[in-house]
């Protein structure tokens, strides 16, 4: 057999069996934990890692996928808490409805705004999201339709309901619904990062003019990215706000979740499909511990470990903590 | 059969003239040179063909069409591909994956990418190198990397932009060997190439630019005994 033979004989990827029984395992641990009796705060903490993680993989599509730094995910977050919430508190309309009309209408937003704005390179790009999250929050401030500062209260269900999506009595299904809704949005991640779209993302972020030389129409891939991301972003801000049944556009548009979106990632690594699951791993239980511990004098505590940990990361490890793992393995799970 | 024609073609940057009226022909299977000091226009040239710079006026008829003015990824569509003088390898990403990314612009099932880009890269003879990164090659390699990636879009015009430039003696004839065997291939090169020797080697016809103008264009014989393309060379003697 010629070399070139042997060459194209050999699998399109290599997989690494330990690799693949334990994200298998690990996922299979991920359904069986109710089982186990875990606390109220446990399950709290996990669904609060499903969400982080889900919101920070956003983040990673546009900012690790495309190379665009977004410092304004948290609007695509706030229009799927109240895409559901309206329409449920308006007219009754299921809140599963309201994750697909936030989906559909993030689509739509990155589109439109992405046109415009993913012509802007680098730091102009940055800020042009920054202050269209920040004019996100004040419309809906003063938007009487949608309740304007006060918000949106969802009306209590008697009893657990699956069509309301809301469940008063545990935490196990909204649980799992995050477990559903992260395996999903992690599954099509590690698709994407796989596919030829990935390919060629990862080109127009390493060079847009190679990429375009080889016939990338740069413009395009950037908005599909930018879209891609926003629908990732929706369904958690939907689900959010089915789980504290409250919508308002302090807590729903919040900066901070902008913000915590970009940590996760560079801390985790940015680029790679499981980088925002090791960053949300190590934030979030520090931040959900940091509130227990210090409660409300030492709000800000966790904050400033965050700052101590990424400063360690910068300097140390600035493709993030995933790149402590052998460089085959990366390679495989990259999408850099 | 011309693949490409220039017509009139102009840009200036401010009050630069950086290509003032250039016109010439490339006929199919040929290997156009490019010659010209340093400031002649000629990476410009290759911009303005290729879309990356915008022209200011004229016409680039490829293969019958005009694309004056089209966006670098259509005129890419359309087979015209090019590598970089500064060369821009995904530098994150393995040679394989590299030219792959070229592949895919024809091709979207992976498989048969991947095939193809494994193909090219054995032309190119990088092929036991497949599995390593851009950034970890010699600038010779990445010069083949760059060559493979242009090639597996299928390209029916390739421009390129200083093929021996910046490479060790040693590497050149096998990079002059390649260009040779392009025209093997059916692809049309316009090449850059500073190495004079290695002009008259390869080509078929050559064109010399001097200050953004066409000074010459005829076979290699003829443009070594062009007195204009001496001058622009060694320089006028009421210059010196």
């Amino acid at each position: 057999m010629s070399d070139l033979k042997i060459a194209q004989s050999e699998p399109l990827f290599n997989s690494n069996k330990k690799m693949t029984y334990l994200v298998l395992g690990f996922f299979a641990f991920l359904i069986l934990l109710p089982a186990l009796g875990p606390t109220k705060f446990f399950l709290h903490l996990m669904i609060m890692i499903f969400m982080h993680a889900v919101i920070s993989q956003s983040w990673n599509i546009i900012g690790g996928f495309s190379g665009q730094i977004s410092l304004g995910h948290g609007a695509f977050f706030g229009i799927g808490a109240y895409a559901t919430s309206f329409f449920y508190v308006e007219y009754g309309l299921t809140p599963w409805i309201g994750i697909l009309i936030g989906i559909i209408v993030c689509a739509i937003v990155a589109i439109l705004i992405g046109i415009p704005m993913l012509r802007l390179s680098g730091h102009y790009f940055a800020i042009a999201t920054l202050l269209v999250g920040i004019s996100f929050q004040i419309i809906f401030q003063r938007w009487d339709l949608v309740g304007a500062a006060s918000g949106l209260w969802v009306p209590l269900t008697s009893e657990d309901s699956l069509y309301a999506i809301q469940f008063h009595s545990s935490k196990v299904p909204y649980y799992y619904l995050f477990l559903i809704f992260f395996t999903i949005i992690f599954f099509i991640t590690w698709l994407i990062s796989r596919s030829k779209l990935g390919y060629r993302l990862r080109a127009v972020r390493d060079d847009a003019q190679a990429a375009q030389s080889l016939g990338i129409d740069v413009a395009k891939h950037k908005i599909i990215a930018f879209a891609i991301s926003a629908m990732m972003m929706s369904p958690m801000g939907s689900l959010f706000a089915q789980y504290i049944l409250i919508v308002d556009p302090d807590r729903m548009f919040n900066f901070e979740i902008s913000i915590i979106a970009l940590l996760i990632t560079v801390l985790g690594g940015i680029g790679y499909v499981w980088g925002p699951l090791v960053g949300t791993l190590i934030l979030i239980p520090l931040a959900e511990y940091a509130r227990i511990f210090f409660g409300g004098t030492g709000g800000a505590v966790d904050l400033m470990v965050y700052g101590i940990v990424l400063m360690f990361i910068c300097i140390f490890k600035p493709s993030g903590i995933i790149s402590f793992l052998p460089n085959h393995i990366l390679h495989r799970e990259k999408m850099r | 059969m011309s693949i490409l024609k220039v017509e009139n073609l102009s840009k200036s940057f401010g009050g630069i003239h950086a290509n003032q009226d250039i016109s010439f022909e490339v006929q199919a299977g040929e290997i156009l040179g490019v010659i010209g000091p340093n400031g002649a226009g000629k990476s410009t040239l290759f911009d303005l063909i290729t879309g990356f710079t915008k022209p200011d006026q004229g016409s680039v008829i490829f293969e019958g069409k005009n694309i004056f003015g089209f966006r670098p990824d259509k005129i890419s569509n359309l087979g015209v591909g090019r590598t970089f003088q500064k060369l821009k390898p995904f530098a994150d990403q393995t040679l394989l994956e590299n030219v792959m990314i070229g592949a895919f612009s024809k091709e979207s099932n992976q498989k048969v990418a991947r095939d193809k880009a494994l193909e090219i890269i054995e032309f190119v003879q990088l092929l036991e190198k497949r599995h390593h990164y851009a950034k970890e090659l010699s600038t010779g390699q990445r010069k083949r990397l760059e060559l493979a990636r242009a090639l597996a879009t299928d390209p029916k015009l390739l421009l390129m932009d200083e093929v021996t430039g910046g490479v060790d003696q040693k590497t050149i004839p096998g990079l002059v060997e390649l260009v040779k065997k392009l025209r093997e291939r059916g692809v049309t090169v316009i090449t850059i190439e500073h190495n004079i020797n290695i002009i008259m080697d390869i080509s078929n016809h050559v064109l010399a630019l001097d200050q953004g103008k066409k000074i010459a264009f005829g076979i290699p014989k003829e443009i070594q005994n062009n007195q204009k393309v001496i001058d622009a060379y060694l320089g006028t003697i009421d210059a010196a």
